[in-house]
This record gives structure tokens, C-alpha cells and sequence, in this order.
């Protein structure tokens, strides 16, 4: 059972390049993790880097692959487009845009001196 | 609420239905405040969209229907009175009563009360769960009928009568239609178009009875009611609804001696005057030259010419069009003018196509030359056309059968029927009344996108039927007028690939923040990042997985590989014009050997390797760097193969060595990226093995030099290439594709193969030539050494990839772990691994 109050270390902030995405392990599940790091937009986080955590599973490819996919932007939400259909997954909500009848789970992510670390 | 100013004219309005609105509304916008007015409402609510009304059943809420809100009639300063009949009017002493005892006093009275629907006395309609259908109220107690039944029944199978029927089969009953007539909508079509239209409703589940005559409903058997019918016959229903028919609202009229029609109706003038100089009749309880009008579009021209006469003005109402288009339970029906073929002498036509579903009648003047009406049943594309023809008489050049037959649409085009043969007077959108001229003056004033125009001319805004024609006229205007169409690239940035290509070249910018600061809004999107990428690729060069550069990558460019659809990728090597040692075809064979990959030869003339796991990627890119093979860019938008033939190294009739050539021409300009991707072939002779005139580059030996061919594409729009120059030798071949490649990188638009760029260009292969030939822009110098910047800078990016630790990290499925995706798994097909079933088939790329 994963502790709901804990923040688990993941990787260095380091190892994912500037706005793109990378697959974690978290306890069995895979979730995507994005860098985002905005030089125009605002986002909750202000200016410079901020994570936030998807789940990896693409529902309409049934594949593991979120993690790879194009980052986008529209009036300052952010998204996630499928590398494969590219149907794009909101990475605050995990509600899809094409399909409000679909969405993905969310991760609670931060980074906490340089290291992401992601709760439940 | 009211406040007496006895400045204003105190207009009353009678009737707060969609018509009394559109007379509030146009009376707000043009009378200024010099009108106090006031309105009486019998419904619960405001006025709705009653044209929408089944919509309520399919997901509009009354909210969503309304056409105004006590809030905005509040700013605008009318005064209203919901569920408030009014009873009485005294013409003397210019009042009107209401049905709580309230007496209003009017300077000028307007009728605006409608229809109601016409309930045949036959015995036993007055029963619960027996309804018509023309409010919302109305609709609600079918909904709450419906929960206790099981079968519905419509008496009436005209164009109201289908729209209860589809209401009726979306709240689940098993629907009927029964219809005195011996077809359905009987006014608009005729008896082809009717059985059509039976046939298709009937298809859809909604049973049909014709000529039947209901004399009687009685208690059921097996449902609660039973409808006796005049012929014998019987059926079992739990719900009714009446929808035979409409009728005006002329009762406040009639007791208070105004001028009514024989049948009933207010009669009105062309001013929209009744017989009492104070009181306007308007929408469908108004009746002019003993018409009445049952449609919105003619509604809404009274109110204007109400408001017109009211203030002055000149507007006149002069009857209206009756033609309509509907889509009923989901068949598309419409019918236009003299649908009947009532004019003396006139020829009618019908097409017919009973596979599909589609009937199409024409009636045309005595010579042929004239459109007078139509019936479309089952396609009504033809509509807003056909509907212009007709009313602007327009002569026809080519003979009627020209109109009824699809193949000939490219025809018609050209025989001057388009948008530009219309008169300027003509009606495009009926709804509003709002002329070409009155578009065109619009699009003239800056209203440069449909939206815009919408918003100022109104036109669309009602039944949207005209909006295909409000778009012709849009974008005609704008080529007259040298505006362009908006080629923003996407929401971030206001600029065209072609545009934004120049700004990167000469602000020498080289990464996305820089290109956003420079010209752009936000942080970009699935469109404008790879273009970025793109185009930082066709001029800096730099590595695509650079840093700055990854995370605009699109999926294949993101991992140097094309994403299969089981997450795991292709690898494909660079095999220059399909020549391939021995010896790097058994690697190849080796390494799909050892990681039981599945092994296909690709329509490109090279090897490709499917079903490699991201943390496979560089350890198989090793094996294949370290024997000298380089990757072959399957991925990118940019050179992809140089497909040969064997030539004269072997075949007895080629005339030059194409297998050399091709690969002189892969090795040049491999890894360029472009617009999109690019295809080159080399034939040796005109014999054409390699297929060269479905490439982007084509080149064929000829006895003398090289036929160089342009613009071709295989793929889902076959385009053969343009002969661009011939005998050329190997120099001219090169200088020329190096122009006309980097012409084309720098000018086409996002995903535009040279074909369709090719199509665009304007001059175009003429255009070309004088460009690339005789240096026409002067650009040819720097297009060179462009591309000379490009080939010199080549690198092969997997071998830059595995040499780089920091840029492998990626490669690996997880980051913080060396497991692999477990839900990888294969299945074996023919002897090969195949992604196991659970992947879904791509629907769309
Ligand atoms: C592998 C191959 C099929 C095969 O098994 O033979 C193939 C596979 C793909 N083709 Fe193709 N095409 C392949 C030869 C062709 C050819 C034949 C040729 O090149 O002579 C054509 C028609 C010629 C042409 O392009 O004009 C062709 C026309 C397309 C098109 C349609 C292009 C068009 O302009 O209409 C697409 C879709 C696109 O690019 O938007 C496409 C797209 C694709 C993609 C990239 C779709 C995708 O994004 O997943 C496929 C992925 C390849 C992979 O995973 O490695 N492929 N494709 C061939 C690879 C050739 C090579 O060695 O690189
Ligand atoms: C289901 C349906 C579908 C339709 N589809 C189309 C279509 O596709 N295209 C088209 O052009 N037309 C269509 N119509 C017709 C269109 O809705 C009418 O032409 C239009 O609503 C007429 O407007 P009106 O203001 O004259 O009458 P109404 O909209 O009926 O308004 C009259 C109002 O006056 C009120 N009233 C009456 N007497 C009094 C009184 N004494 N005191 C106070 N209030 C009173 C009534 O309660 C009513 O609210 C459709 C109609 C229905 C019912
Ligand atoms: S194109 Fe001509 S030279 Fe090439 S293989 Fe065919 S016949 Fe031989
Ligand atoms: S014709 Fe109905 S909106 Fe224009």
C-alpha cells in the first residue's frame, strides 16, 4: 500500500531535459513525469521549472507511452499529446480534450532540492 | 417597473414568441431610447428557440434554447410580464387587458401571438397523456407521459409532425406516424420525394401509416389507448400527439373586429398594418395577400418592417421564399420554390438513386433554361445553390440534367453558376435577409473572417444553413480584395511556416524561446514545435536531441526511430539506393536474429527492424555505427531513400549509371529535414524501374545526360513529376535540385510535399524555372551554399547519440529503474514476433 502522505524520491531534476517527459517506476505503477520549464506562459509554479505526473498508459493506444509525448499549451493549461494518436491529455486534470468522457490519474509531483519526488 | 415617461412611445407587444423578440430586439437597436415598451408572455418564460425545440430532448436545456433573459431585457429597459395572458384590447381607449384584471394602455399595439396547433375534434382527444407539440411546457408532460409507456403515435406526418415522431423514438417508445395524406410532408414533396423519405424513416425504425383517417380513440387492449381508423383498421398506443397542423392566433383580433382572413390570419399590409392604423400583426398569426407564413425567416422580415414603419423607415415586407431544409430523424429533406411543378409548361427532371437513398427533382421554365423549384431528399448539398438559382432566375448554360447529375459538379462550377454569377440583390442568408451586397460591404469593412462577418451582417446566425454560401462569398471577396486568408501557423504564432522560416533565418534564432520572445505567444503546441525543429534543422543543423531542441521533437524525431503502435520502434539503416555488401545484410540478419526482431524488406528499397525496445535502441545503433552503416532517417521529415535501378552496370539497356547517381544523391542529401519528407529515384533509361516520376526528385538517364522530374508523390494523392529541365549533366543535376530542394524548404508550408507546394506556387513550373534557371529572386547563391552549409555539417545522429552518455539516459523505460514495459508482448505470426492484439489499430495519424 503506498502512504498517501509521503513523498517518495524519483530521479534528479537533471535527468529529464527541459520540457520533456520521462517514465517512472513508483511503486509498480508507471507514471509519467514531465519538466516543464516556461520562459513565457505562467503556470501555478511561476517562471522556471515545475513537474507535474500523469499516468504513462495512453487509454486509446493501450499502450505504455505518455511519457514520450509533445508537450502543448492552450490559454496556459498544459497537456500532454500522445505520441501515437495524439489525443492530448490535460497534465493538471488528466481529462482528455478530444474525449471529456475519458481521463487519465494524476500524481502529485514536486521537486524538492533538485530531486522529483512524486506522492500518491 | 414601469416608469411613465410620456417622452416615449409606448409600444405593447402582445406575444413574447420568437417573432415578438426579434421586434423587441430590432425595435431596441433602432428606435433608440425613444420607445417605452412593454410585453406580455402567456408561457411560463421568455422567448426560446422554437425552431430548436427537439432539441430539449437531445441535450439543449431551456437555458440553452433561450433567446433572451430577464436580465437583458432588464438593461435594455423593457418591461415584461411572463405567464400573462393578454384577454382584451379597447381599440378606444387604446388599452389592453390581461388576464389578472391589469389594464396597460398602448400608443401602438403589436400582435405577436403565433399559432396554435390544430387538434382534429375527434372524439376522445381530450384525454390525459394526448398532447401537441409546440412548447416546452408541451414537451416537458411528453417526457413525463413517456416514463409510463411504452408506444407513441403522431397524427400528422408532415414536416412538424417527423420532428414530434423523432422526439418521441429519442425518449425510447416505439413510434409511429400516421398521416391522412398518401405521403408524408405532403405540402413540400412530391410523391417520389415522399415514398423516399417513408422508406428511409421507416428504415430508422419509425413505422409509417398513410391515408389513414382517425375517427375515434378509444380504451386499449394491450395499451392504454385505442385509435380507431375510418378504413377498419385500428392501433394500440399509450402516448398521442397531434400535430396536424397549425393555426393562427388571431383571438384578440376577432372579438375586436379586425380584419381577418376568410380562414383566418390578421390581415396586414405591406407595412405590417392591420386594419387599425395603431395595431401591427407580425409572425405567424399575421396573414398577407391571404398567405400565411409558418416559417421563421418570413417572421423575423415582418418584425423588421414593423420596426421600419414604426421609425420611419422604408422597409416593406413583400412575402418571402417558402423553400426549406431540414433534416428530419436524420434524413436530410428540402424542397425549393414550385416544388409541384404548378407553373404551366413547366418540365420537371428527377434523379433517383435507390442505393444510396438519394432523390433529386428539378423543375424547370418551358425552355429548360430556368430553375423554378426542387425536392431533395436524402442529400440536400445542392441546397443553398440550387435555392440561389432559383430565386435570382438565373439562366442556366448547360442543359437541366447538368444539375441533377453528381458527376458533373466540376462542370457546373465552370459554367457559371459559382458565387459570382450572382446578382448582388441576392438573398444569402433567408433568416436574416441579408444580400451578397450587404456581405460583400461587410467583408469591404474589415469583417475578414466568418466569425466577424457573422457577427456584424447577422447572416448565419439563425438556421446556419447559409453559412456554406456566407464562406464563398467571404473568401471571394478576399481574393478580389488581395487580403489573404489567415495563414497563422497555429495559436501561438500569427505567422505563416514560410514567414516564420525567414524571421528564424534572418534573426538567426535557434531555439523556441527565442523564436516565441521574437514573434510568438505562450509555450507552443503540437503544431509550432516541430515546425520549429524543423526548420532550426534545415538551417543551423544542430542535433536534433540537442537540449534546447528534444522537447519539440515530434514522436519519431523524439527517439530516432518511427513509434510502433505497441510503443516499441522500427529500425531502419541507411542503405544508399538499396545497394547492400553481404556483409551488412548478414549483420542486419545477425542483430534481428539476436533480439528477435521482426525483419521486413520496405517498399523504399531497404530493411527495416521492427518491435526494438527503447532501452534496445542504442545498443543495436552500436552494432550497426560500428560496421559502418548509418541511420537512415525513416523518422524525420527530410531525405528518405533514393530509389534505383540497376542501370547500365548491368541491364542491357540502360544508358547511365543510376545505381551511382542515386547514390551520389543519398549520400548528398541525406539528413536534410524539409517541410515534409522528400523522395528521390534514378531511373537508367526511360524504361522508368525505379519509378522516378513518382518522386519528389525524379531522374532519368537519358543518352545525352539526366531528365530531371519535379513534384511528384506516390502515397495517397498520386501526382506524376514535371519534366523540369533535360540531357542535363551531372553538375547542372545537382546545382538544380540543391536550388530547387532548399526553394522548397524554405517556402512550402508545414507537411506540404513539393506536389502540393508544386500546386501552390504560384507561376507555377514556369515560375520555377525562372527562379532556379535564370536566378529570377537573385537567391540562388545563398540557396547553394545553404545546402552546402547542410552537407557539410552532416552527422549521422545516432552515432552523435551513443557517443553522448547524457543524451542515452533517455533511452530506457524507466528512469529510475532497468526493468523493461511488461506490457510489451509479442505473438508469433508466420515465424516472425507481431505485437501481441491488445494494441489498438491506428484511426487516425
Ligand atoms: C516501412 C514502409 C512500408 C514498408 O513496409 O515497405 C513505410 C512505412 C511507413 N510509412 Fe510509408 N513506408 C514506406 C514506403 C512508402 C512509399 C514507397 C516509396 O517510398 O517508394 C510511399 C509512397 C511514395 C511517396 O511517399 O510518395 C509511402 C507513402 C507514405 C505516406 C503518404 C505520403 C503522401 O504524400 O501521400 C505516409 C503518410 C505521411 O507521410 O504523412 C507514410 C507514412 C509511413 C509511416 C512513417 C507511418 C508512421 O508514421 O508510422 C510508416 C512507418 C515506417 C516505420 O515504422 O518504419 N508513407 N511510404 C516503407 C518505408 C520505405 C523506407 O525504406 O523508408
Ligand atoms: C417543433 C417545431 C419546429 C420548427 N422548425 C422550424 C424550422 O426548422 N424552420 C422554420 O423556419 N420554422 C420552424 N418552426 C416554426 C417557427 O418556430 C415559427 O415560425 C415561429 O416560432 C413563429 O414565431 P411567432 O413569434 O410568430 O410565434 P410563436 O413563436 O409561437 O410565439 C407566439 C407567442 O405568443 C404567445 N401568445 C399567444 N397569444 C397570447 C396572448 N393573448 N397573450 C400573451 N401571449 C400570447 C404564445 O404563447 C407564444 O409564446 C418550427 C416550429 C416548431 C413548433
Ligand atoms: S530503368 Fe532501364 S536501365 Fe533501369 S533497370 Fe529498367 S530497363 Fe534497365
Ligand atoms: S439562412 Fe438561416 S441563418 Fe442564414
Amino acid at each position: 500500500m503506498i502512504d498517501k502522505t509521503t513523498w517518495f524520491d524519483i530521479c534528479p531534476l537533471s535527468d529529464i531535459p527541459k520540457n520533456t517527459g520521462v517514465c517512472a517506476d513508483f511503486n509498480g505503477q508507471q507514471v509519467a513525469i514531465f519538466h516543464l520549464n516556461l520562459t513565457q506562459g505562467c503556470h501555478q509554479n511561476g517562471q522556471g521549472s515545475a513537474v507535474k505526473a500523469v499516468d504513462n498508459f495512453d487509454p486509446f493506444a493501450r499502450a505504455n507511452i505518455l511519457s514520450r509525448g509533445l508537450i502543448t499549451e492552450t490559454d496556459q493549461a498544459y497537456f500532454v499529446a500522445s505520441p501515437l494518436l495524439k489525443q492530448q491529455f490535460c497534465l493538471d486534470s488528466g481529462l482528455c480534450q478530444q474525449d471529456e468522457s475519458i481521463s487519465i490519474a494524476t500524481y502529485q509531483a514536486r521537486i524538492a532540492d533538485g530531486v522529483v519526488q512524486l506522492r500518491a | 417597473m414601469s416608469i411613465n415617461n410620456s417622452d416615449k412611445q409606448k409600444i405593447v407587444v402582445v406575444g413574447n414568441g420568437m417573432v415578438g423578440h426579434h421586434f423587441i430586439d430590432q425595435l431596441v437597436k433602432n428606435g433608440g431610447g425613444d420607445y417605452q415598451i412593454v410585453t406580455f408572455a402567456e408561457e411560463s418564460r421568455l422567448a426560446y428557440d422554437r425552431v430548436m425545440l427537439t432539441s430539449y430532448f437531445t441535450g439543449n436545456t431551456a437555458d440553452d434554447l433561450a433567446l433572451t433573459t430577464p436580465d437583458a431585457y432588464d438593461e435594455q429597459g423593457v418591461e415584461y410580464h411572463v405567464n400573462q395572458q393578454v384577454v382584451g384590447i379597447d381599440r378606444g381607449a387604446k388599452t389592453v387587458e390581461t388576464a389578472s384584471g391589469d389594464i396597460i394602455s398602448y400608443d401602438k399595439l403589436v400582435l405577436s401571438t403565433g399559432s396554435f396547433p390544430f387538434v382534429p375534434p375527434v372524439p376522445g382527444k381530450d384525454q390525459p397523456h394526448i398532447h401537441v407539440y409546440r412548447t416546452l411546457d408541451d414537451l416537458d408532460q411528453i417526457a413525463e407521459s413517456a416514463q409510463s409507456s411504452k408506444i407513441g403515435v403522431v397524427i400528422g406526418g408532415g414536416l412538424l409532425g417527423l420532428e414530434a415522431a423523432n422526439a418521441i423514438k429519442q425518449l425510447g417508445l416505439t413510434t409511429h406516424v400516421v398521416e391522412f395524406a398518401p405521403r408524408l410532408m405532403a405540402v413540400q414533396l412530391d410523391q417520389g420525394g415522399g415514398d423516399l423519405l417513408r422508406q428511409k424513416i421507416e428504415a430508422l425504425g419509425v413505422s409509417v401509416h398513410t391515408e389513414k383517417n382517425t375517427l375515434e380513440i378509444v380504451a386499449g387492449q394491450d395499451c392504454r389507448y385505442r385509435m380507431n381508423f375510418a378504413d377498419g383498421s385500428f392501433l394500440e398506443t399509450d402516448i398521442i400527439v397531434f400535430s396536424a397542423g397549425i393555426r393562427p392566433q388571431d383571438h384578440l383580433a376577432r372579438i375586436n373586429d379586425i380584419t381577418l382572413g376568410e380562414r383566418g390570419g390578421i390581415a396586414i399590409d405591406d407595412q405590417c398594418v392591420t386594419s387599425d392604423p395603431d395595431i401591427y400583426a407580425i409572425g405567424e398569426c399575421a396573414l398577407w395577400d391571404n398567405k400565411i407564413f409558418g416559417l421563421i425567416a418570413p417572421g423575423y422580415a415582418m418584425a423588421k418592417a414593423a420596426v421600419s414603419h414604426l421609425t420611419g423607415g422604408d422597409k416593406t415586407f413583400k412575402g418571402a421564399d417558402m423553400s426549406t431544409k431540414l433534416k428530419l430523424l436524420g434524413v436530410e429533406v428540402a424542397s425549393i420554390g414550385d416544388a409541384h411543378g404548378n407553373t404551366p409548361k413547366s418540365q420537371s427532371y428527377s434523379f433517383i438513386d435507390s442505393a444510396t437513398g438519394v432523390y433529386k427533382k428539378i423543375v424547370m421554365s418551358r425552355d429548360g433554361k430556368i430553375l423554378l423549384g426542387a425536392v431533395l431528399v436524402g442529400d440536400s448539398n445542392d441546397y443553398g445553390q440550387w435555392l440561389q438559382l432559383a430565386l435570382n432566375s438565373i439562366e442556366l448554360s448547360h442543359p437541366p440534367e447538368y444539375l441533377l447529375l453528381p458527376a458533373m459538379d466540376g462542370e457546373m462550377s465552370s459554367a457559371g453558376t459559382g458565387i459570382d454569377a450572382l446578382p448582388p440583390a441576392a438573398q444569402i442568408c433567408s433568416c436574416y435577409d441579408v444580400s451578397k451586397q450587404a456581405l460583400c460591404d461587410a467583408v469591404a469593412g474589415g469583417a475578414h473572417d466568418i466569425a466577424a462577418l457573422k457577427s456584424c451582417t447577422e447572416a448565419g446566425t439563425g438556421c446556419g444553413g447559409c453559412v456554406p454560401l456566407v464562406t464563398q462569398v467571404l473568401n471571394s471577396e478576399l481574393a478580389k480584395l488581395g487580403v489573404s486568408v489567415d495563414h497563422s501557423l497555429c495559436r501561438h504564432f500569427e505567422y505563416s511556416r514560410a514567414e516564420l522560416f525567414d524571421i528564424v533565418r534572418v534573426k538567426k534564432i535557434k531555439t523556441f524561446e527565442g523564436l516565441i520572445s521574437e514573434c510568438g505567444q505562450g509555450d507552443g503546441c503540437e503544431i509550432c514545435k516541430p515546425v520549429a525543429a524543423s526548420m532550426f534543422a534545415s538551417l543551423w543543423n544542430d542535433h536534433v536531441l540537442n537540449d534546447e531542441l528534444v522537447g519539440l521533437q515530434d514522436t519519431n524525431d523524439n527517439f530516432l526511430g518511427n513509434m510502433q503502435k505497441d510503443g516499441t520502434y522500427s529500425i531502419v539503416p541507411r542503405i544508399p539506393a538499396g545497394e547492400i555488401t553481404p556483409e551488412h545484410l548478414i549483420l542486419i540478419g545477425e542483430i534481428a536474429k539476436e533480439y528477435n526482431l521482426y525483419t521486413k524488406i520496405t517498399g523504399g528499397q531497404r530493411i527495416d527492424l521492427f518491435g526494438a525496445q527503447l532501452h534496445q535502441l542504442p545498443p543495436i545503433w552500436q552494432r550497426l555505427v560500428d560496421a559502418g552503416l548509418e541511420t537512415g532517417h525513416a523518422y524525420g521529415k527530410s531525405l528518405r531513400t533514393v530509389k534505383s535501378c540497376v542501370g547500365n552496370n548491368w541491364c542491357r539497356y540502360g544508358v547511365q549509371d543510376s545505381t551511382g547517381m542515386a547514390i551520389i544523391l543519398e549520400n548528398r542529401y541525406r539528413g536534410v529535414r524539409s517541410p515534409h519528407k522528400v523522395k528521390m529515384a534514378v531511373s537508367g533509361c526511360a524504361r522508368e524501374c525505379a519509378e522516378a516520376q513518382s518522386k519528389d526528385f525524379g531522374v532519368i538517364a537519358t543518352d545525352n545526360g539526366w531528365n530531371l522530374y519535379v513534384a511528384g508523390n506516390g502515397g495517397m494523392r498520386p501526382r506524376h513529376g514535371d519534366l523540369f529541365a533535360s540531357d542535363i549533366d551531372d553538375q547542372t543535376l545537382l546545382r538544380y535540385i540543391d536550388i530547387i530542394f532548399m526553394f522548397y524548404v524554405r517556402t512550402a508550408d508545414r507537411l506540404q510535399r513539393t506536389s502540393v507546394w508544386m500546386e501552390n506556387l504560384e507561376g507555377g513550373l514556369d515560375y520555377l524555372k525562372e527562379v532556379v534557371i535564370n536566378d529570377k529572386l537573385s537567391i540562388n547563391d545563398e540557396l547553394l551554399a545553404q545546402m552546402a552549409h547542410l552537407k557539410d555539417t552532416y552527422q549521422c545522429e545516432w552515432k552523435t547519440t551513443i557517443e553522448d552518455p547524457q543524451k542515452l539516459k533517455r533511452f530506457s523505460h524507466f528512469i529510475n529503474s532497468d526493468k523493461a514495459d511488461d506490457n510489451v508482448t509479442f505473438i508469433t505470426v508466420r515465424d516472425q514476433i507481431n505485437p501481441s492484439d491488445k494494441f489498438a489499430l491506428a484511426t487516425e495519424l
